[in-house]
């Protein structure tokens, strides 16, 4: 069991990994912010398998952490994403 | 009975990862930012949902199930407003013909 | 070789890849995105390394808090980054800093070849001790009381950077409000996440304070949580950067410092050196400076992320 978490905990990596690819090639920002977001739940994916999978239960509290920071992060990025195309502190139009 | 709980936690954490290829495939190879962001939102919801469906038993007491249904909760809860946030900063830079 | 093994040789892989995209992305923005994935991969890495509390922390700071700060920045420098993606030093230049680089990770390769093995370590006498602390998870018992001098004065200086970024403010602008005026929908989406994401924040945060006593958790990472919900909210525009100079913000950042200090010199008379525990008091005191600690962290992160003052009130 714990060696079928580990490998598929690496399988994801691996797949997380390629992502960044995205963040290189991506024509815009919004595929950056896409890339970030994936890179965050798999990195929450990856913790959870890799950790439970050698045993340590106390990485649920970290992946608890991370869904929270990631979220802020990804947040973050929207608003510096929108700042520098509208030139100001972001406005959201909601239509 | 342990047998066929390793059973589910295998079918459920594949199943997981194979949500998470195809986001990944989906993100590298479709034309364009709202239909990558489709492909992205599945491997969020449906990927970590199966991972942690599969985790639940290995978890180690109700607290920590708890937590990790937490976990996935608060994922989709920051994806999904995420991803609108994405939509329209992607829509901002490439106006919909 | 095990899976355990091939594990890690990917993790080792991708965290190295990631370096190498972070310094050769030409665009601010696709580097600091790299950068944060590398905290979130380190804290993999420390996981592997059975190092949980520090995985936390870099989860929480790298993950989160530093991809803030340097996104601002980012975004800040948008304008002047056409001139800097432009410049082109010249071949001298580039070898010295080449030659440069390879000589310091040289010399870091050599010293860390060097080291005794197996490392010298505290770790059995800081087990043997444990009980004397009242607390059962020995990386609390170090900050906490085994090397908590360290701990206090982590805390001041985290306070003197703060005051080094308030002093980037021009002067008319000292005591007033730091960053823009964030506009949102009431109504919509960033609202929304704001609303529900921030009071389950802030519960985690206090739930990895208390639970730092006998699992991986802390004061710090703790602090760090509320600091990014606080930070969320002001961002979503909920609620605005408070002016500098109020009195009940200035207090908060001194209270967990000022406690600290307050206990540890108390325990000059109580128990015979400066910040030893009574034993028989030590989890309850532990948990008296913990709390004020929290509240300061998050206060004073919160404000380091938000900046120098921009705004009169």
């Amino acid at each position: 069991m714990s060696t079928f978490l580990l490998a598929t905990a690496g399988l994801i990596l691996a797949m997380v990994a390629l992502a960044l690819l995205r963040i290189l090639r991506g024509p815009g920002d919004a595929d950056r912010l896409m890339a970030a977001q994936l890179l965050g739940t798999g990195g929450i994916a990856v913790l959870l398998l890799g950790g439970i999978g050698i045993g340590f239960a106390a990485v649920i509290d970290v992946g608890l952490t991370l869904a929270l920071l990631a979220a802020f992060a990804a947040v973050a990025f929207v608003k510096a994403a929108d700042a520098s195309r509208v030139g100001n502190a972001a406005v959201e139009d909601d239509r | 009975m342990s047998g066929l709980i390793d059973l589910f936690t295998i079918v459920a954490v594949s199943a997981g990862a194979f949500f998470f290829l195809a986001g990944t495939v989906g993100l590298l190879r479709f034309p364009d930012a709202l239909t990558r962001l489709h492909a992205l939102t599945k491997a969020d919801n449906l990927g970590l949902g199966l991972v942690v469906l599969g985790l639940l038993p290995h978890a180690g007491g109700l607290l920590a199930a708890l937590k990790l249904v937490a976990v996935w909760l608060l994922v989709l809860l920051s994806g999904a407003t995420i991803s609108q946030l994405i939509a329209r900063v992607a829509r901002r830079e490439a106006p919909p013909s | 070789m095990t899976m355990a093994s091939l594990f890690d040789l990917a993790l080792a892989a991708a965290v190295l890849a990631l370096a190498w995209w972070t310094i050769s992305t030409r665009e601010a923005f696709a580097a600091v995105i790299d950068f944060v994935a590398y905290g979130l991969l380190l804290a993999l890495v420390w996981v592997r390394l059975g190092a949980v509390d520090v995985a936390l922390t870099e989860a929480a700071i790298g993950g989160g808090l530093t991809g803030g700060l340097l996104i601002g920045a980012a975004a800040r420098l948008r304008a002047t980054e056409a001139a800097a993606a432009a410049e082109r030093p010249g071949p001298a230049v580039r070898l010295i800093a080449a030659v440069g680089s390879a000589l310091i990770a040289a010399g870091l390769v050599a010293a860390v070849l060097s080291l005794p093995d197996p490392a010298p370590t505290l770790a059995p006498n800081a087990a043997a001790n444990l009980a004397a602390t009242g607390v059962g998870n020995p990386v609390t018992a170090v900050l906490m009381a085994f090397r908590a001098t360290d701990t206090v004065l982590e805390k001041v200086v985290l306070l003197l950077a703060l005051i080094g970024v308030w002093s980037l403010a021009a002067d008319r602008f000292w005591g007033g409000r730091p960053g823009p005026h964030h506009q949102a929908d009431p109504n919509g989406a960033l609202a929304f996440l704001a609303r529900l994401l921030s009071p389950l924040g802030i519960v985690i945060g206090a739930y990895v304070l208390w639970v730092s006593a006998d699992e991986p958790g802390g004061a710090f990472q703790g602090g760090t949580i509320l600091a990014a919900m606080w930070l969320l909210v002001m961002m979503a525009g909920l609620t605005d950067a408070p002016p500098l100079r109020r009195r009940w913000l200035r207090l908060l950042l001194i209270a967990g410092p000022a406690i600290f200090l307050a206990v540890g010199a108390a325990g000059l008379w109580l128990a015979g050196a400066f910040l030893a525990y009574p034993v028989a008091w030590a989890k309850p005191l532990i948990l008296l400076i913990e709390v004020p600690m929290m509240l300061t962290v998050a206060v004073t992160l919160g404000l380091l992320l938000a900046g120098p003052p921009r705004r009169l009130e």
